[in-house]
């Protein structure tokens, strides 16, 4: 059931976008999602999709394996799509057949809206399959270091955010054997009527609540025995580094920006 | 109950670039009433086996039958309620699975899933907790508060209270003291005998292998490579050292003794037992012959 989603996974790779620096990847990615607000006539948000498709086809992950991960974002996406289809009441008639009335502004804003929500999951989904959860940490943290000086503790912040994710994949595999032992036992998560698959949720989350304190516990317990005292003064084993790849991308945004801002009406 | 696998093959993630087979083409028969182990190396497909034997998994190639319920790719199999009473599974670490406020109300979870009554499952479960060893006392207590071997032999009172026709046991005794070890075995092995069960046995250890199987499965690679009878499969070193296995510790020593003395013992002992007898009657042999 969970070995199909992609949300938050890493593909490891060696195509151009893998090789980027995880801080010009992020920096891209956080400008890219307010400058696709800057789409506003076909041109332009043709222009997002194609660009898309081009960092997709540049990071070799299979368009059919990221859509099929992204199923349950695309069934909200076309959910969206048709309330704007059936509720906008603006321009001019195209479809009418009984109680449904379909204008032309609100068949606009549906597509407009999908494309929007379409590049905007790509891009992030790309960031996310195409850097470890380390180096998105570590990007984080460097990306983050300003604002030290308002007293925000950033490393911390950024060790929680790695120690979560990296205990994603095991603790879905601990759900997955949960279940396994519950549904063994006759419980069933997945079949029969709601009231009963509610009920069957609480097999499964206590133990799994129980083994996250206790790893939560083990790891503590390891990270002290190992002398961690906080960020201060710790250097690190991976080192960031910015090349002409990354000086790249950051041209490449700078240019997409100023391209959008002018096709726009 | 019978179970029978039919050129069974399975693949993790199918349709994505993380899929990965774990089987294939397994054949494998598993007779009713029979003491079955299956071993083999790590990665070799032992677990994928044992969450096929009650539809946890369902083939993505072949078939399987359970009883008389087939199981094959593709088809959804409707209602495997009845196939999960008939084959109860002690997963590794079982413990792992408890969840209720008290040991009783955990011990029956299981059983009252199926359909039995309240009263009938407390009344299995009273019985179920002496046979594992444990004191009435504890069926009061949360099972979070108890040590870790005696959650083990709670949460093997939760499936055993299913009433099961088969049971499968994942590595029962990892992690468990010598003496632990070995009452939890005899128990599955009383069990097996007196309820006339089923007993599939997945594990690492060549030695309960020997000790209580009367038959093994070797899988190597998703494979099955090799099945037989104990004295079968472990009277073949050489095979055996090709799907990186070795044979259990008393076969090894009966092997250096029949080097050191140069002559071999009338049959391959599994036990201590057996080995002390052979070694008894083979000095017998030689004194009557001198």
């Amino acid at each position: 059931m969970m070995e199909k989603m992609i949300f938050g996974r890493f593909m490891p790779g060696d195509s151009f976008v893998h090789k980027l620096d995880p801080r010009s990847k992020l920096l891209f990615v956080f400008a890219f999602i307010f400058i696709v607000f800057f789409a506003n006539n076909p041109v332009t948000y043709a222009g997002l999709l194609v660009f898309a498709l081009l960092v997709i086809f540049v990071s070799r992950i299979k368009l059919y394996f990221l859509i099929n991960g992204l199923k349950p974002v695309i069934i909200l996406m076309v959910f969206t799509f048709l309330l704007h289809i059936f509720f906008t009441k603006e321009g001019n008639p195209i479809f009418e057949w009984k109680f449904i009335h379909v204008y032309e502004e609100g068949l606009r804003q549906g597509i407009f809206i999908s494309i929007r929500f379409l590049v905007l999951v790509f891009m992030t989904s790309i960031l996310t399959l195409t850097t470890s959860p380390i180096s998105i940490t570590d990007g984080l943290e460097v990306l983050l270091n300003p604002f030290k000086k308002l007293k925000l503790p950033v490393h911390e912040l950024a060790l929680m955010m790695s120690i979560s994710l990296r205990f994603i994949p095991t603790l879905m595999d601990e759900t997955d054997k949960i279940m396994k032992a519950q549904m063994a036992r006759g419980s069933d998560i997945s079949t029969g009527p709601i009231k009963e698959r509610v009920k069957a949720v609480v097999p499964l989350l206590v133990p799994l609540f129980v083994s996250a304190f206790k790893r939560a516990e083990d790891l503590a317990t390891a990270m002290e025995v190992r002398g961690y005292r906080g960020g201060e003064g710790r250097t690190r084993y991976r080192q960031l580094k910015w090349d002409g790849k990354d000086t790249l991308a950051m041209i490449l945004l700078v240019a997409m920006t100023a391209l959008l801002i002018t096709l726009r009406s | 109950m019978d179970i029978q696998l039919q050129k069974v093959s399975y693949a993790y993630a199918k349709g994505t670039p993380f899929e990965k087979r774990a089987l294939f083409d397994v054949e494998l028969a598993i007779p009713s009433g029979s003491y079955q182990a299956i071993i083999g190396h790590t990665g070799s497909g032992k677990s994928t086996i044992l969450q096929h034997l009650n539809a946890l998994l369902k083939p993505t190639e072949g078939a399987l039958q359970i009883g008389d319920r087939t199981i094959t790719a593709g088809k959804k199999a409707k209602d495997l309620k009845p196939v999960r009473q008939k084959v109860g599974i002690v997963f590794q670490f079982p413990e792992h699975q408890l969840f209720e406020e008290t040991v009783l109300k955990d011990i029956i979870f299981g059983p009252m899933n199926f359909g039995v009554s309240e009263q009938e499952a407390t009344k299995r479960a009273h019985k179920l907790i002496e046979l594992v060893g444990l004191p009435h006392t504890i069926l009061e207590k949360s099972p979070f508060d108890l040590s870790g071997g005696q959650m083990r032999r709670v949460a093997i009172a939760g499936v055993l209270a299913m009433e099961p026709e088969v049971i499968v046991l994942d590595e029962p005794t990892a992690g468990l003291d010598p003496r632990g070890r070995k009452e939890i075995m005899d128990l599955f092995l009383q069990l097996h005998k007196e309820r006339n069960l089923t007993t599939i046995l997945v594990t690492h250890s060549m030695e309960d292998a020997a000790r209580y199987a009367d038959r093994i499965a070797i899988m190597h690679e998703g494979k099955c490579v090799l099945t037989g009878s104990p004295e079968e499969i472990f009277g073949n070193a050489e095979k055996l050292a090709t799907y990186r296995l070795e044979a259990p510790r008393i076969v090894r020593f009966q092997r250096e003794l029949e080097a050191k003395i140069g002559r071999r013992l009338q049959t391959l002992c599994l036990t201590e037992e057996e080995l002390a007898r052979a070694i008894t009657a083979a000095v017998r042999e030689e004194r009557a012959g001198q």
